[in-house]
């Protein structure tokens, strides 16, 4: 395979390895902007998002083993997001624009 | 580093979600002018990649988390502007499918971490000499640690606009935390570059973009 295409494999791989196996084992504490919100007390600010997310707290609803529930949600996050940015590149970049020497 | 809904004030969502829909034109405009299309897959596998990195937070003591950004890791690779591009749409699919972040508050976040994380870290690698491998250690650790550090600041002076805490209050433990975090933010990120340099050299040592005159070697 060419070495540019097995690259994209592997990125892409490592992505669903990375949302699909290790995500589950992440910790769980509080990240950094939520532990200044609770020692400083402006976390009582924050409310629920406006609309209701399909797979709130990156958990698939319904499956009751928690981290089953997460590696899913990584999975479908990770497609989601390749998806729509190879979307989003092939409406706004023009067909072969490139310049000899360059390979992707 | 995602602010949730309610925590900032109107008048702050408003300049903040003008900025990033001037900062989405832009880089939508620059993307469409710079990349190749052969680089469409790289722009795709980036944000995948990145999405599954934001997801594992790592412990940093005391019972505080911290986890990837990804803006200057993805700058490094595909230039600021795509990287914005790349920043903006994970945050958008994180904030209407996952809760992560709030809809209302998506301006905020995508000025934060798409674009001053971003051209942060990147505009401060640029001063670093790179090796014959087509990169700079030290300019990646403190390029990532940069970025985490400028967003951690934004998002600082952005609460205090809100009137929800004072600045002085809030600035020196964020900056605490999120120097920690950067420092995490910058070894992973050459930990990444430098496997990258392995496996695809080619992606250091060209230019990211391909016009002359933009952003060259």
């Amino acid at each position: 395979m060419e070495n540019s295409k097995k690259f994209i494999w592997i990125g892409l791989a490592s992505a669903l390895i990375v949302a699909g196996i290790f995500s589950p084992f992440a910790s769980s504490s509080p990240d950094g902007l939520e532990r200044v919100g609770e020692d400083t007390g402006f976390i009582e600010w924050a409310q629920d998002n406006i609309i209701s997310s399909l797979i709130p707290d990156y958990m698939v609803p319904g499956i009751p083993h928690e981290g089953v529930a997460t590696a899913l949600a990584g999975i479908i996050g990770v497609l989601l997001t390749f998806i729509f940015l190879y979307g989003i590149g092939k409406l706004i970049t023009p067909k072969s624009k490139v310049k000899e020497g360059s390979k992707v | 580093m995602h602010i949730p809904d309610g925590l900032l004030s109107l008048p702050t969502l408003a300049v903040t979600g003008a900025a990033s829909v001037g900062g989405i034109g832009t880089a939508v405009k620059k993307t469409k002018e710079q990349l190749d299309d052969h680089k469409i897959p790289l722009l795709g596998v980036m944000g995948a990649f990145i999405f599954a990195a934001q997801m594992i937070n790592f412990p940093v003591g005391m019972g505080t988390s911290g986890h990837l950004i990804g803006a200057f890791f993805a700058s490094i690779l595909l230039g600021p502007w795509a990287s914005a591009l790349v920043l903006s749409a994970i945050l958008i699919i994180q904030s209407f499918f996952f809760g992560d972040g709030g809809v209302l508050a998506l301006g905020a976040n995508i000025f934060n971490m798409a674009v001053i994380a971003n051209f942060s870290g990147y505009y401060l690698y640029q001063l670093f000499k790179r090796n014959e491998r087509g990169y700079s250690s030290s300019g990646i650790v403190a390029g990532g640690c940069i970025s985490v550090v400028a967003a951690a600041l934004a998002a600082a002076v952005e609460i205090f606009l809100s009137r929800r805490s004072e600045l002085m209050i809030v600035l020196p433990p964020m900056l605490f935390w999120h120097i920690i975090i950067g420092i995490g933010e910058g070894l992973i990120t050459l930990f990444l570059i430098s496997y990258i340099a392995k496996v695809r050299s080619d992606l250091l040592l060209q230019p990211v973009v391909n016009k002359e005159g933009h952003h060259g070697k």
